[in-house]
């Protein structure tokens, strides 16, 4: 199977092989004009088998929502068909309405206007707990 | 300008100064009766509470300042939807400092986000309630000579409460404190507390419902009260609140220098027969959260 290499954009790499859907979905790449292909179960040799994700523009990306979904994403900005910078993702060590809050007893419960944030509390766990109860992302 | 949300906002160096400070005032109350001369402490209660408010608003008033405010929330304008956010930047307007009391958790950091002005948390459900722990902290130190080298057993309501969880993560910072968990199997600590404060620090501790069979390696019991406004279900308080009742009884094999505390109110679980004991300091640690809090005070608004 061939999908051409893009002379303009992104490319995300290395995501966990059945991922590239819901990061499809997260960073609402349905809303873009532009070509964008979703390619599955490529093989790897470090991943076994990985997604990638080829956007046909510069678009500005959410990283902590990249990092939070798959910290082992890379992230190729290529010009003029050449990688110009990459980036190799890790968990964020906060994220912003990505994750809701759940706790009844959370003061986010009763005012909705607040932003539901995350801090990572244990990075070799990947535990995240909201800022304002301590409660545990599930 | 500084809040205090969380016990762990604090260093340990300056838990220290804070309990100095407070030393300090106990010797020599008339050095600092008015230090705070001209400044205003707000209390936003939006939840009752007896002493934590009169303690806060104690502090303030020994130390020549005023005190404004509210003891519960259908007397302020959240009565009309106003958010904490919003209450918290007109508050901002009228006094130097606020101590707020909540009943959700976060709320005192949602004030202290929006604030011109320092903001202490005075209780957020059954989160945080920093001024406690430091209040525990002094009496430790005031009843002890030292925050380091004891074994405490905690007793009681383990899940819920707020001021063991707190004191716990302070304690972490001190040497050689032995813990004893003592609690009905339906209150245990919660597994974070185990994982990531107990667990993580190295701190040894042992599980136990049977509080006599632990009693004799005691140098402090911090007992508490099964709280009826942490339930959901008034069935499962009902069932739970009279697991351990403290009688002199209990007491036979203790030792003679046991330090017995409480964050208090009581319900049923010290007996009063207690309160003559020497070895009992929950009205001790009372009075204490009044000079903490007036240390804090000073700390927070920067007053030397």
């Amino acid at each position: 199977m061939i999908v051409n290499p893009i002379s303009n954009g992104i490319v995300l790499d290395h995501i966990t092989a059945g991922n590239a859907m819901k990061i499809y979905n997260y960073l609402k790449l349905d809303e873009l004009d532009c070509q964008v292909a979703i390619i599955k179960n490529c093989p790897s040799s470090k991943m076994g088998k990985k997604d990638i994700l080829k956007i046909n523009e510069i678009i500005d990306l959410n990283f902590d929502i990249l990092g939070y979904l798959d910290p082992g994403i890379t992230v190729n900005f290529i010009e003029d068909g050449k990688i110009i910078n990459r980036l190799h993702l890790e968990l964020p060590a906060q994220v912003k309405d990505i994750i809701k809050c759940k706790n009844p007893r959370c003061i986010t419960s009763i005012e909705q206007e607040l932003p539901h944030i995350f801090r990572l509390t244990d990075k070799d766990n990947s535990v995240y707990r909201c800022i304002y109860c301590d409660s545990k992302a599930k | 300008m500084r809040s205090l949300i969380d016990i762990n906002d604090l260093t340990k160096e300056e838990i220290d100064e804070l309990i100095n400070k407070a030393e300090d005032i106990i010797a020599n109350p008339e050095k600092y009766s008015q230090k705070c001369k001209g400044k205003k402490l707000a209390t936003l209660f939006f939840e009752p509470s007896t002493r934590t408010r009169l303690s806060f608003e104690a502090a303030m008033y020994e130390l020549g300042g005023n005190v404004l405010g509210f003891s519960e929330s259908a007397s302020s304008s959240s009565a009309k939807g106003e958010s904490v956010a919003d209450t918290a930047v007109t508050v901002s307007c009228y006094a130097d400092i606020i101590a707020m009391r909540h009943p959700k958790e976060g709320a005192p950091l949602v004030a202290s986000m929006k604030a011109s002005i320092p903001v202490i948390n005075a209780g957020d459900g059954g989160h945080n309630h920093p001024t406690q722990t430091l209040t525990d902290l002094l009496t430790i130190k005031r009843e002890k000579g030292s925050l380091d080298n004891f074994c405490i057993g905690f007793c009681g309501d383990l899940k819920f409460g707020r001021t063991v969880h707190s004191l716990i993560n302070a304690l972490t910072r001190y040497k050689n404190i032995k813990i004893y968990l003592i609690s009905p199997s339906e209150l245990v600590i919660p597994e974070y507390i185990k994982d990531e404060v107990l667990d993580r620090y190295n701190i040894e501790y042992h599980e136990t419902t049977d509080l006599e069979s632990v009693m004799p390696e005691l140098d402090i019991l911090y007992m508490t009260r099964v709280q009826r406004e942490r339930f959901f279900n008034e069935a499962d308080y009902i069932r739970l609140k009279d697991s351990y009742v403290l009688t002199p009884n209990k007491l036979t094999s203790a030792k003679k220098d046991l330090a017995i505390m409480h964050p208090l109110p009581r319900v049923n679980e010290i007996s009063t027969a207690i309160d003559d004991d020497p070895r009992a300091c929950y009205f001790k640690q009372v009075l204490n959260g009044k000079y903490i809090r007036m240390a804090l005070i000073l700390k927070l608004l920067e007053v030397e």
